[in-house]
């Protein structure tokens, strides 16, 4: 055999080629047709709301029948039910996690449990808002409040909570227990010093990407702790409260003659809201991945 | 003095794998005692079952006798996390846990519900040098672990077994991801060792096995074939198959 002269590396026919490029050309094109509309709609809505957006805006209590003056009941309302959601459903949601990932065995009633959850996160969110109604605002008769709704809340976050977090602890490498094991751990102490810790960023993701969903969410808090107006802020979890998603409900379609500007102007708050949730899930993923040590 | 006196001991997995038959052996103290032969032929779920990691596993029937201290290792009523703080095992892979130098060392300590900060310190440093570490590592402590060298990261494995002062080290190819140079390290720590602990020890290979051999057991599709003095079984093995797997490997 001779030594033929050096060849330059076949990549590919010209036809292979051309269809390759085609093929990336209409990848691209599908990816901007996915993002442009949400482009557009970020950029409509901050270009109408921005104007409104002012000290007195953010600060102030509505007037005028809602018509001008500030959002601050609806902003403080949608903190309130966020903050009361992860009360409940981040340790209740991280602790089945943990039972499940760590400690129940691998059998029938396990994988039962794992489906019913996987389909708890499809129930359609007014199912969660009629089922709070009767258990916690009429049954144990909270009553219309921040409590009940935070609840109603917990209860529609939980599954994504169990599902991200159980994800994150699962894929915490196995040596590391094993290890911990060997050196005298207790599976508990395992848990706890190790894998808990390794997991928390992806728990952190799926918690946040929850609690986002929770804060939008108009049809749970609907009859169990939104206001129409309240002219100050709740003082007790017992009171009702306004919110941001049932706010802009309410402003849009009950109320004539209302200025499109506070309408543009609260949406932009709330998209804010959850944006710069989902903003701070993203920093943590991303930090977390760059000193992952596995 | 024998430290494990291992009766009749038969393991298998919930595959229905019968990993290892009947073994009988006795592990002398202060001495290095190598189990080898081709693989699979059970030397890990015999190491793995002397300080009970087998339980790990679900659905494992372990059978026979495994004495230490007079007491039956594998008996329901012991006390294995006890157990696994005498019988110290270091895997194939070197495994730091996610977290500093220090803190892979003072790991099992702290485990026992040490927090004296000295205690914990004076434990760590004696660790590192028994294991050959400190002079590489003492100025970088709070260093993620696995910014260190996989022989490093290895001889850190050791370190942590030894800070909780273990009877038995039990070490399953402890070379097997590592260099010649990282290699020779870990032998020579061993031979120092072996005046403290009694080791166990899966080779990586024939050669290493015949290296660091005081006495030396022959496994073969599970069952103890030949177990003796190293030097007998290096150099006249009794049966024709642990000559075979011999000559066979050194060509
Ligand atoms: N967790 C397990 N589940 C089922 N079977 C297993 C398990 N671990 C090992 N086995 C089987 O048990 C037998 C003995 O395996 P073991 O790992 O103890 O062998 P070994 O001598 O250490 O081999 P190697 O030299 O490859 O490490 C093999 O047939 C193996 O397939
Ligand atoms: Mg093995």
């Amino acid at each position: 055999m001779n030594l033929a002269k050096p060849r330059k590396l076949v990549v590919g026919t010209k036809a292979n080629l051309r269809s390759e490029r085609l093929g990336f050309a209409a990848l691209t094109l599908v990816t901007l047709l996915t993002v442009a509309p949400i482009v557009l709609i970020v950029g409509y809505i901050l270009v109408k709301g921005l104007p409104a957006i002012s000290w007195e805006f953010l600060t102030g209590f509505p007037k005028n029948g809602m018509r001008s003056g500030g959002i601050l009941p609806a902003i403080i309302g949608t903190l309130y039910l966020t903050l009361g959601t992860a009360v409940f459903s981040i340790p209740l949601g991280v602790a089945a996690a943990i039972y499940i990932a760590e400690y129940a065995p691998d059998n029938r009633w396990t994988r039962l449990i794992r489906i019913a959850i996987i389909n708890l996160a499809g129930i359609p969110s007014v199912v969660y808002g009629l089922f709070g109604f009767g258990l916690f605002v009429i049954f144990l008769r909270f009553g219309t409040s921040i409590l009940a709704a935070s609840l109603t809340l917990a209860i529609m976050t939980l599954p994504v909570i169990i599902s991200t977090a159980e994800e994150a602890l699962r894929a915490v490498p196995s040596s590391f227990r094993v290890v911990s094991v060997s050196l005298g751990g207790t599976r508990w102490q395992t848990v706890w010093r190790v894998v808990l810790p390794q997991a928390v960023p992806g728990i952190l993701t799926g918690v946040i990407l929850g609690l986002e969903r929770a804060a939008g969410e108009t049809a749970p808090i609907l009859f169990t702790g939104a206001a129409f107006f309240l002219p100050r802020l709740p003082n007790s979890p017992f009171d009702a409260t306004m919110a941001l998603p049932y706010h802009i409900f309410v402003i849009s379609t009950q109320v004539p003659g209302m200025p499109l500007q506070i309408q543009y102007g609260t949406v932009l708050v709330l998209l804010a809201f959850v944006l710069g949730m989902n903003l701070i899930a993203s920093v943590i993923r991303s930090r977390a991945r760059a000193r992952r040590q596995w | 003095m024998d430290t494990f006196q291992i009766e009749h001991l038969s393991v298998t997995y919930s595959d229905g794998t019968e990993s290892l038959r009947d073994i009988n052996l006795a592990v002398q103290a202060n001495q290095v005692t190598v189990l080898f032969g081709p693989a699979g032929g059970g030397k890990s779920t015999l190491l793995r079952s002397l300080n009970r990691l087998n339980d790990l596993d679900l659905g494992v029937k372990v059978s026979g006798r495994v004495i230490f201290h007079d007491q039956d290792v594998l008996a329901a009523t012991t006390d294995v996390i006890a157990l696994r703080r005498k019988v110290g095992i270091v895997f194939a892979r070197p495994t730091p846990l996610p977290l500093t130098i220090y803190q892979n060392i003072s790991y099992g300590l702290e485990l026992t519900g040490e927090k004296r900060k000295q205690q914990l310190d004076q434990a760590v440093e004696a660790a590192l040098r028994q294991a050959d570490l400190w002079e590489e590592v003492s100025d970088r402590l709070n260093d993620p672990a696995n910014s260190l060298s996989g022989g490093q990261q290895q001889r850190l494995c050791i370190a942590r077994v030894l800070a909780l002062q273990p009877e038995v080290i039990l070490l399953d190819e402890p070379t097997s991801a590592l260099d010649p140079i990282s290699t020779a390290k870990i032998e020579s720590s061993l031979k120092q060792l072996k005046q403290d602990y009694t080791i166990i020890l899966a080779p990586h290979n024939t050669q290493q096995a015949a290296r660091a051999a005081d006495f030396a057991a022959f496994f073969l599709q599970g069952e103890l074939i030949e177990y003796g003095p190293g030097k007998e079984i290096f150099t006249h093995p009794k049966d024709k198959r642990t000559l075979e797997y011999i000559e066979g490997r050194y060509g």
